[in-house]
């Protein structure tokens, strides 16, 4: 499995990161490496298989009750940005 | 004379405490001394918190003095750098989060700190806990105490090399691939991964949520009971916390060894494996076959494909939890943003290093369509083989043993060119990550000046099992008190 340029700069499109033209082909080796290492899963027969997604057998996703347990504390939250006016988040204009 | 208190574990500080032979001020002091004086070259600590470290002492001293002491009570600790504390710098290695101070703690930090224990500071670790050698952290690369060129592992390499050269008693760790006990095998350190679930994830910072779990480094196994017994338990803010009764660790960690049957895992000592770097391991079974216990060898033939395994299923939670990093509501901000896009781009691109955009761009590669099906819901598959396997294993013998790691401590920058390279030091510990088993690490000797582990790994909840199993080792040898010449 070998990526090309574009595949790479489309995954780094749906991942959110900007890449710079100097890191691009250090992520299309590096990446093809690690996919062609992951080919060897193409070798077991896994046709009668569940698939797991919990590492413990029988587990139930546990609910909670609908009820409000924490208390606000977005100011102390929000001191964790400097881009805050009136308790809201600030972010580039979105609506033209 | 009173041993130097470096050179104690906790369960022997703890008994000085309780004996008035010093107290747990002058005993944190003692750690920060040591920090101050080594932690230059060692690179081991992000933050020290000494004010904080003097009053939680000075509070526990008075806990003493009322005779409300608890085993914990005024012994040192450090924390990895992934685990929030509140009011404390908490950057889990990156760039990203090197402005964050936490707004509260974890569940680990709030049980620790309620039975007592002083906060040293936090320790350096691969960005995000990726990694296995400490070289992928913001704050630079950790260096092994046994030898400064080498590597301590990783990714909790910080709390390794600040134990192994004793500026801490004692460190919390977390394993999503090995990286307790990768670290704890090339520092000569007593390092256990708990079973998935039996210690809380909430506040420590998320890599790969089905393979993540909190634990501990430190000098025995003895020691090890002592802080797991108070790390361990249900927690209703973690949804895959386990609810169930947490035995009482250090009641049984005497017990005989007689009849115990050891699987020797064929395929650990087929994989990767050096004649000489097999001797210390081989070693450590023939002392357990004096101590009573029966070597049967197990099959366990899918764990070669642990690897490739892992490297789809962490990296698609990997690119799934990382998505929370998005500049906007607290870490890294780029600069003078264009636009929305311009913003989550750059601030990501920019926040975090190489190997988190490698693993962030592997996940969404194979989760992404047209993928999934041909990468991620095979590795699930053969998740399940590979836990199939152990299982199977659990019910020939009671614990399975091998090494922790394919070769000791190697060169700072031998492998940062090539990740695949990198990703194969995982190769034994990877399958008790998969599978959700509790698993240590424990010394066993030295190859070439560099100490190397034995890996032991256990049925789920088998926690009490592995700590008897290793203290009875550490009872009939003495690996695990050998200590850095530089640092005694």
């Amino acid at each position: 499995m070998s990526l090309t340029r574009n595949d790479v700069d489309n995954i780094a499109h749906l991942a959110r990161l900007a890449m710079t033209d100097a890191e691009a082909p250090v992520y299309v080796e590096s990446l093809s490496k690690i996919l062609n290492m992951v080919e060897q899963l193409n070798a077991a027969d896994v046709s009668s298989v569940e698939p797991m997604a919990h590492p413990l057998a029988g587990q139930v996703q546990r609910l909670r009750v609908d009820a409000v347990t924490a208390s606000d504390e977005h100011e102390k939250f929000q001191r964790n940005t400097g881009k805050v006016e009136g308790g809201l988040y600030l972010v580039p204009k979105v609506i033209e | 004379m009173m041993a130097e208190l470096h050179t104690q574990t906790l369960a022997e500080l703890s008994a000085g405490l309780k004996a008035k032979q010093f107290s747990s001020v002058e005993l944190t002091r003692h750690f920060l001394q040591r920090i101050e004086k080594f932690n230059g070259e060692l690179n081991a600590f992000i933050s020290v918190t000494p004010e904080l470290a003097l009053a939680q002492a000075a509070a526990a001293d008075a806990q003493i003095a009322a005779g409300k002491a608890g085993a914990l009570t005024g012994l040192p600790l450090a924390h990895k750098d992934i685990f929030c504390t509140d009011g404390v710098l908490t950057t889990c290695g990156s760039k990203m989060l090197s402005n964050f101070v936490s707004p509260y703690d974890a569940t680990v930090v709030t049980r620790l700190k309620r039975d007592g224990i002083v906060m040293l500071g936090k320790t350096n670790m691969d960005e995000f806990a990726m990694g296995s050698s400490n070289e992928t952290s913001y704050y630079g690369a950790v260096k092994n105490p046994w030898n400064l060129a080498k590597v301590p592992g990783g990714s909790s390499g910080g709390s390794a090399a600040a134990v192994a050269a004793r500026i801490a008693p004692a460190a919390t760790g977390t394993d999503t691939g090995g990286s307790i006990r990768q670290p704890a095998a090339l520092t000569s350190l007593t390092g256990i991964k708990p079973t998935y679930g039996r210690v809380s994830r909430y506040g420590m910072i998320a890599f790969a949520s089905s393979l993540d779990q909190g634990g501990v480094m430190c000098l025995s196994a003895e020691d090890a009971a002592l802080l797991l017994q108070s790390m361990s338990g249900f927690d209703e803010r973690d949804s895959t916390s386990i609810d169930a009764p947490v035995p009482d660790y250090s009641a049984t960690l005497n017990l005989p060894l007689q009849g115990l049957k050891i699987g020797l895992v064929k395929e650990f000592f087929e994989t990767g494996l050096s004649e000489d770097n097999a001797r210390p391991v081989r070693e450590a079974l023939a002392v357990y076959e004096t101590l009573g216990a029966q070597l049967v060898e197990v099959s366990l033939p899918n764990l070669p494909l642990s690897v490739p395994t892992y490297y789809v299923v962490a990296p698609a939670e990997c690119s799934s939890n990382l998505s929370r990093f998005d500049g906007v509501r607290f870490g890294y901000r780029c600069e003078a943003p264009r636009d929305l896009m311009d913003l989550y781009k750059r601030s990501r691109g920019e926040g975090f290093g190489a190997e988190v955009k490698r693993r962030i761009m592997t996940g969404t590669y194979v989760l992404s369509a047209g993928y999934y099906d041909a990468y991620y819901l095979r590795a699930q598959k053969i998740r399940r083989l590979i836990t199939d396997d152990f299982t199977r294993a659990f019910q020939q013998v009671d614990v399975l043993m091998g090494p922790t790691s394919p070769t000791p401590a190697f060169d700072i920058g031998a492998k940062v060119d090539d990740p695949v390279t990198m990703y194969l030091n995982d190769i034994y510990t990877i399958g008790a990550n998969l599978a959700g088993l509790p698993a240590m690490s424990i010394p066993c000797g030295f190859l070439g000046g560099l100490p190397v582990g034995l890996q032991i790994i256990g049925g789920h909840f088998a926690e009490a099992k592995l700590l008897n199993v290793a203290h009875r080792y550490q009872q009939a040898t003495d690996w695990h008190k050998r200590m850095p010449e530089k640092y005694t």
